[in-house]
């Protein structure tokens, strides 16, 4: 293909530091329609801060956010909503709205910011619900759910905002697990469905089936970068196989 | 029980029930000026810039740091010196609207700063501006756990809107303190006195009860 079309989210060079301490340096990633990369590496190395960043849930101090191939105007409120719109995020502690029924988390910002109707929304809202398997429990508060309940209302809740990408923190790694699964077969539908994906995960099967890039994040910078075939392959002595087959030792020993 | 025939007793009652009167017409605007003032001076005290914060702070200690009965006597006794007249009625609602809305700003102030952070990064990540996030996730969320709070300030209201006679506003207490100076008989008339407030009270935490019930979801406040 000659004409190449813009990634859909672009970030480059990156810097945020809290507190005089570097938490990310230079930063930068591209994500193309339909791909999904993986952000892995150690804690500490700056995963949930460069995700928070990418929607400006954190502001960078340095660097661009591009949103098909346009810069986002960080100082401007309507092109933040806007990004935050189109750029949906998925917390490790879900963040469901803790008063509200399953069903009214999403339908509130679909009435607050895509300015849906009551009627439209809550159609919308009781078909993604459907989407993730929880048909029956839109009438359930958080506190009446399990925790990979939530977590699936809660992507239920981000994706009837129609984002052209999902930003992915840890998703599963606040569930018991046993609950774990019913998370990943949601993320592995959405893959098949073709979203476009940055996910930090320690979950292996997530990384070796899904990604089409690993990026394995240190101190702040992506240090290693490439597909799972390469980097997870036998013997190929990189930092992201070094970092995954201890993560294999760990949930063998549990298993 | 003929007693309670006795002309005494028919002037206590009639005297204590226009003072029950004059007591509610106190207390509704009060309760509900407070809880106004209190939500508004707290939400301040949580989300505006620091000048603004220092001044809600400098308010809640002002109200809270000094008697109620000195805040009456200088609104009723004081603001003549400057020019402002207040009937007696409007100075004690004014001085329980102020005190009470003090001690409510304090527990909207907390119920605000008890709201987890996740609360905001999942509204702002949605794309709600902050605005629509403090008055659809956080303030509903806010209320419920600022209710028992306000709630007993309502309650302690009550019994302190007893002070509005000392600026010769004639309500509950005031009446009955008459009426006892004028038949020398104070242990009846206060007992009197104190089952009227005990029965206002009484009504006060029916409500709050039913307002709790009324407002109750899973995960708030009782299991």
């Amino acid at each position: 293909m000659t004409i190449t079309m813009p990634p859909i989210l672009q970030v480059e060079n990156l810097y945020k530091s809290f507190d005089n301490t570097a938490i990310l340096k230079g930063v930068s990633l591209r994500l193309h329609q339909g791909e999904i990369k993986v952000l892995i590496g150690p804690s500490g190395s700056g995963k949930s801060t460069l995700l928070q960043c990418i929607n400006c849930l954190v502001q960078p101090d340095r660097g661009e956010i591009l949103l098909d191939g346009t810069a986002v105007d960080r100082t401007s409120k309507t092109s933040l909503c806007r990004l935050r719109q189109e750029v949906g995020m998925i917390f490790q502690d879900f963040n469901l709205f803790d008063h509200l029924t399953a069903l009214n988390n999403i339908i509130i910002p679909l009435r607050k910011v895509k300015k849906i109707c009551r009627r439209e929304a809550e159609k919308r809202a009781r078909l993604e619900l459907e989407q993730v398997g929880l048909a029956d429990k839109t009438e359930l508060y958080p506190a009446q759910l399990s925790g990979g309940q939530k977590q699936r209302v809660a992507m239920a809740r981000a994706l009837a905002m129609d984002p052209k990408a999902l930003l992915l923190d840890e998703p599963t790694s606040a569930l018991d697990p046993e609950l774990i699964g019913e998370v990943i077969a949601v993320i592995k539908n959405l893959a098949a469905r073709g979203m476009t994906m940055l996910m930090a995960t320690h979950q292996i099967s997530l990384i070796a089936t899904l990604a089409d890039e690993i990026l394995f994040m240190e101190q702040g910078s992506i240090v290693e970068h490439g597909s799972p075939s390469v980097l997870l392959a036998p013997g190929s002595n990189s930092k992201s196989q070094g970092f995954c087959d201890r993560l294999n030792e760990l949930s063998d020993g549990r298993e | 029980m003929m007693e309670l025939f006795s002309p005494f007793y028919q002037e206590l009652f009639a005297a204590l029930n226009r003072g029950f009167l004059m007591s509610v017409a106190l207390i509704l605007p009060s309760a509900v000026g407070g809880i106004c003032i209190g939500i508004a001076i707290g939400s301040v005290r949580v989300y505006t810039r620091p000048l603004f914060r220092r001044l809600g702070d400098a308010y809640a200690a002002l109200f809270r740091g000094t008697p109620l009965v000195v805040q009456l006597f200088i609104l009723y006794f004081g603001l003549p010196n400057i020019g402002l007249y207040l009937s007696p009625y409007a100075a004690a609602v004014i001085g329980f609207i102020l005190c009470s809305g003090a001690y409510q700003s304090e527990y909207v102030r907390g119920a605000l700063l008890s709201i987890r952070r996740g609360q905001y990064l999942g509204a702002y990540a949605l794309g709600l501006t902050s605005w629509q996030t403090i008055s659809s996730i956080v303030i509903p969320q806010a209320i419920r756990r600022a209710l028992y709070g306000c709630g007993n300030e309502v309650i302690y209201l009550i019994k302190y809107s007893s002070l509005a006679y000392v600026v010769t506003c004639m309500e509950l207490t005031g009446e009955g303190k008459t009426i006892a100076t004028e038949y020398f008989r104070f242990t009846e008339v206060f007992t009197v006195i104190g089952l009227y407030y005990l029965g206002l009270v009484t009504l006060a935490m029916m409500g709050l009860k039913k307002l709790e019930q009324l407002l109750y979801i899973p995960g708030f406040g009782r299991q």
